[in-house]
């Protein structure tokens, strides 16, 4: 048995230590907010937080954040800062396909954490780990901004 | 015959063709189609539905019976709280149709907007394209083959509650009116539509409608939201591969390392000793390959698993691609005589004639991956005599026969519930239906061993970007002569590459005298008036090809305006006017050429040091699209720093998902130029297997992008892909402006 607290909540999983937290997630709790992408921590579709700093779900055993916090897209609307973020994603429309966006949205959040008035640089490094194939980057970019604003 | 889509300038049918589409797996059923010239795959079907669905306003007792596409009970439900719930047939995948279709539909309806919902429908009879016959995204062509129908459908379902509200309130159905939601009486009486639903859906389906002009719209032409924003950026969206069911095991596939591969043979134990892996079986693939299937309690073990099993293969007889030997091979190949597509003088070209210029060009192209970000995935749950599967698919009739072939079931045994999408890029629109195939493949092993329960698949990024499919690629080879001033005397051009349609049901309609439009498109049809001299080679290469978002103008795009911009600066002339004098006969490419130009500043602001302005249009899928790129050069390669664009899709349904598409395409253009944008072989296997070392476009490398939309009451025409041809072109004639060289090949050297 693994422990650790999940959205605030206790929770334990009987896994091997070295099980994902991405496959814990989606396949042995049923949380699939938090999406599968590219397994090697490239794309950011799996950004989950976990003791508040964001991290790639897929190559983060479980075992290694036993008795931490993890955060995932389906409860970070629950902080300020969540709530202004995925606030302003529905205002300017940026989702299409919608795959990649938990975890742009996990990354904005751990962005306007860390630094609650980014530059347009800043918004380029820190999103830019995070693929989108549908090119919503224009969108994103502009929804940070806005995100940041209303923040302020 | 009634011509489809008549506002197509130049768009003529060429020809009627029937097609036996005669797959493997049972696409047995014939089908009427008709070429549209504009665009290689504006295909479309014709015939007496296809007539019907032409003829909005047909009068009261129309002799016809309503087809199924016809029907409201089909499209339209209304519960008691006045919630209208629009069904479409189309996926979405991120272009926006399951706002923009209800949005027809409610419009008509006078629906209240507030609520109106969406949901995708399954594989369908009645959700079969009135055009194509099979059920399908494909060709940018969901809005425009949709325009007359789902308006129509909205019409209806209005004609039919304002008759259930006279009877109500006894009053005669001329002298009611709708309004968001509501039948109003002249004196004031409200009735609202969930309270009018039922009774509704009883009265008789009106043929004729009258449908609103676009003075009319309330709706239609307004930036609207997508009715999936929220769910989408709060992790509640479900996509096919986040389906849950009881007793659901994962699959994870092993596939040959070369296309065709088979396994010899292969040891499952140390795959089995895998905590949660419960089997390893062999199964047939496309293309007469043989690979393995590993099922599982969950992803993580299968993949595990999958580390383990040791294969040996047979690669006897199967060609091993090396794409350094294919670009020799079509270089060769470009020096032979080609299938002629289109006859002109090319003399002028034969010996050197003073006072002519001389334009002398290689392009290369390479395959192309459309990596979706949503890994390929497909659930199946086969019961023997029936069988339902769940897969975000752009081809849903497609798929549905090739699964009931593998499993030897008729189409109509076969539920196939379309999921939402993470991305296609035309991926998900496979005439094979090779991963669906794969799938109904292990279900059908495992039923035959008498094992039972819903599979689940998911390919790996590794499985997708080694998986084949790709974008063709490409060779051109360009001959032209020209005066002083830049006035094209002779065009000999040549292309090489694979087609994309041959030896699939798409082959009659697509191919003309040997010659693959889908490759041939946005040279053979350009609105330039050049004397082409067109020749094609489609060689026959142990790679599967597929259309990538906007398909053959990919490459034709990159070609065509890079020269346009060639001979302009060849003739001392100013690359927008001497495009505009060209263009002079085309008013949609004038307008948005000029819109962009207009918008952008273009010749009027001056730039920073050290940029330069890069202009490209192009029209595709009968869309016209025109890009102003302002471009500087970093460390010797080209920074995309803003483009301004002007785009003719005629009528504006959803102005708010036009301009996300043309950005969205914009950035996927512009990874068309990035170095690392290659999919190549060395002896037969892929040499790419992820996002590390398969180059996408990542945020920083995305531009400004302002997006202008010229005004029209016209039908609409698509708008999924065409943001894509101009873009690379746009970038490669800033970076000649700024430094005097051509860049000649996609992606852009390192």
């Amino acid at each position: 048995m693994i422990s650790f607290r999940l959205n605030g909540q206790p929770q334990q999983v009987d896994v091997p230590g070295d099980t994902p937290v991405l496959w814990v997630l989606r396949d042995t709790l049923g949380m699939t907010g938090t999406k599968f992408g590219c397994g090697i921590a490239v794309c950011g579709a799996c950004t989950v937080h976990i003791d508040g700093q964001q991290r790639r779900a897929c190559v983060t055993p479980i075992e290694s954040v036993a008795g931490q916090q993890i955060t995932t897209i389906e409860a970070v609307g629950g902080d300020r800062i969540g709530q202004a973020v995925q606030e302003a994603w529905v205002k300017h429309d940026v989702v299409q396909c919608g795959y990649c966006q938990s975890g742009q949205i996990m990354a904005a959040v751990a962005l306007l954490s860390a630094n609650p008035k980014p530059s347009d640089a800043d918004i380029d490094a820190a999103m830019s780990a995070n693929l989108c194939r549908c090119g919503t980057y224009v969108r994103i970019h502009a929804a940070v901004k806005d995100a940041a604003l209303a923040l302020a | 015959m009634r011509p489809m889509f008549q506002y197509l300038n130049g768009a003529l049918p060429a020809a009627i063709e029937e097609s036996a589409a005669a797959a493997p797996g049972g696409l047995g059923r014939r089908v009427f189609l008709k070429m549209s010239l504009a665009s290689g795959f504006a295909l479309y079907a014709a015939g007496g539905s296809a007539q019907d669905a032409t003829q909005g306003g047909s009068g009261p007792g129309a002799p016809e019976p309503l087809k199924p596409f016809q029907q409201p009970s089909a499209f339209v439900a209304i519960d008691a709280d006045g919630i209208v719930t629009v069904t479409i047939g189309k996926i979405d995948f991120g272009q926006g149709v399951q706002t923009a279709l209800p949005m027809l539909v409610a419009e008509e309806m006078d629906a209240d907007w507030s609520k109106v919902r969406c949901e995708l429908a399954p594989a369908g009879e009645a959700y079969k394209d009135p055009f194509f016959h099979i059920q399908m995204v494909g060709g940018s062509t969901s809005m425009k083959g949709s325009w007359q129908q789902y308006r129509e459908i909205g019409a209806r379902m209005r004609a039919m509650l304002v008759g259930a509200a006279s009877k109500q309130l006894n009053v005669p159905g001329a002298q009611l009116r709708t309004e968001s939601g509501s039948v109003i009486a002249p004196d004031g009486r409200r009735l609202g539509y969930g309270v009018l639903a039922q009774a509704a859906f009883a009265e008789p389906v009106p043929s004729g409608v009258v449908l609103k002009t676009p003075a009319q719209f309330k709706l239609i032409g307004k930036p609207v939201s997508r009715l999936d924003a929220r769910a989408k950026s709060s992790g509640r969206q479900d996509f096919g591969i986040d389906l849950k069911l009881p007793g659901l095991r994962t699959v994870v596939m092993v596939h040959p390392p070369v296309f065709g591969g088979r396994v010899a043979r292969f040891d499952p134990a140390p795959a089995l000793a895998v905590p949660g892996v419960e089997e390893v079986i062999q199964v047939p693939l496309s293309g007469g390959a043989v690979g393995l299937a590993i099922v599982a309690n969950g992803f993580w073990p299968a993949r595990k698993a999958r580390e383990l099993v040791k294969v040996d293969w047979d690669l006897a007889g199967v060609e091993r691609v090396d794409s350094a030997a294919q670009l020799e091979q079509y270089r060769a190949l470009a020096r032979t005589p080609g299938i002629v597509v289109e006859k002109a003088d090319t003399s002028a070209l034969d010996a050197a004639r003073p006072g002519l210029g001389r334009i002398s060009a290689e392009y290369t192209f390479p395959y192309l991956a459309h990596t979706p970000m949503e890994p390929l995935n497909c659930s199946i749950d086969f019961r023997g005599d029936r069988c339902t599967v769940w897969v975000g698919s752009q081809f849903q009739t497609v798929d549905q026969a090739q699964v009931a072939g593998v499993l030897g079931l008729k189409p109509e045994q076969v539920t196939l519930n379309t999921m939402t999408a993470g991305g296609g890029f035309g991926r998900r629109a496979t005439p094979t239906s090779d991963y669906l195939v794969e799938a109904a493949q292990v279900a059908k092993a495992r039923h035959a061993a008498g094992k039972s329960g819903p599979i689940k698949m998911i390919w790996s990024r590794e499985d997708d970007v080694r998986g084949g499919y790709y974008r063709p690629s490409h060779l051109h080879r360009v001959e032209i002569a020209h005066d002083r001033q830049g006035n094209v005397v002779a065009w000999k051009h040549v292309i090489v590459g694979q087609s994309i349609t041959m030896g699939t049901p798409f082959e009659g309609f697509t191919v003309k005298n040997g010659a693959d439009t889908t490759m041939t498109e946005g040279v053979a049809e350009s609105a330039y008036p050049f004397p082409i001299a067109l020749e094609v080679h489609h060689p026959k290469v142990n790679v599967p090809v597929l259309w990538w978002r906007s398909v053959g103008h990919t490459h034709t795009a990159f070609v065509m305006e890079t020269l346009v911009d060639e001979l302009a600066r060849a003739g001392r002339q100013d690359p927008v006017a001497y495009r505009r004098k060209l263009l002079a006969k085309h008013e949609r490419h004038i307008a948005a050429l000029d819109l962009a130009v207009e918008r952008s500043g273009y010749g009027k602001t001056k730039l920073a040091k050290g940029r330069a302005w890069g202009v490209a249009v192009h029209e595709s899928f009968n869309t016209v699209v025109a890009y102003v790129a302002e471009v500087s050069m970093k460390d010797g390669r080209p920074v995309l720093h803003r483009v301004t664009a002007g785009v003719h899709c005629n009528l504006a349904i959803n102005p708010r998902t036009i301009e996300a598409q043309v950005q969205g395409a914009l950035v996927m253009g512009l990874g068309m130029t990035l170095p690392g944008a290659a999919i190549t072989l060395k002896n037969g296997e892929v040499e790419q297997g992820n996002w590390n070392d398969y180059r996408v476009p990542i945020h920083l490398d995305a531009p400004q992008v302002a997006v202008f939309i010229v005004p029209s009451a016209d039908p609409p025409t698509g708008m999924g892909e065409c943001g894509v041809p101009p873009t690379a072109p746009a970038i490669a004639n800033a970076v000649a402006a700024l430094t005097g060289k051509r860049l000649r090949s996609l992606p852009f050297p390192a």
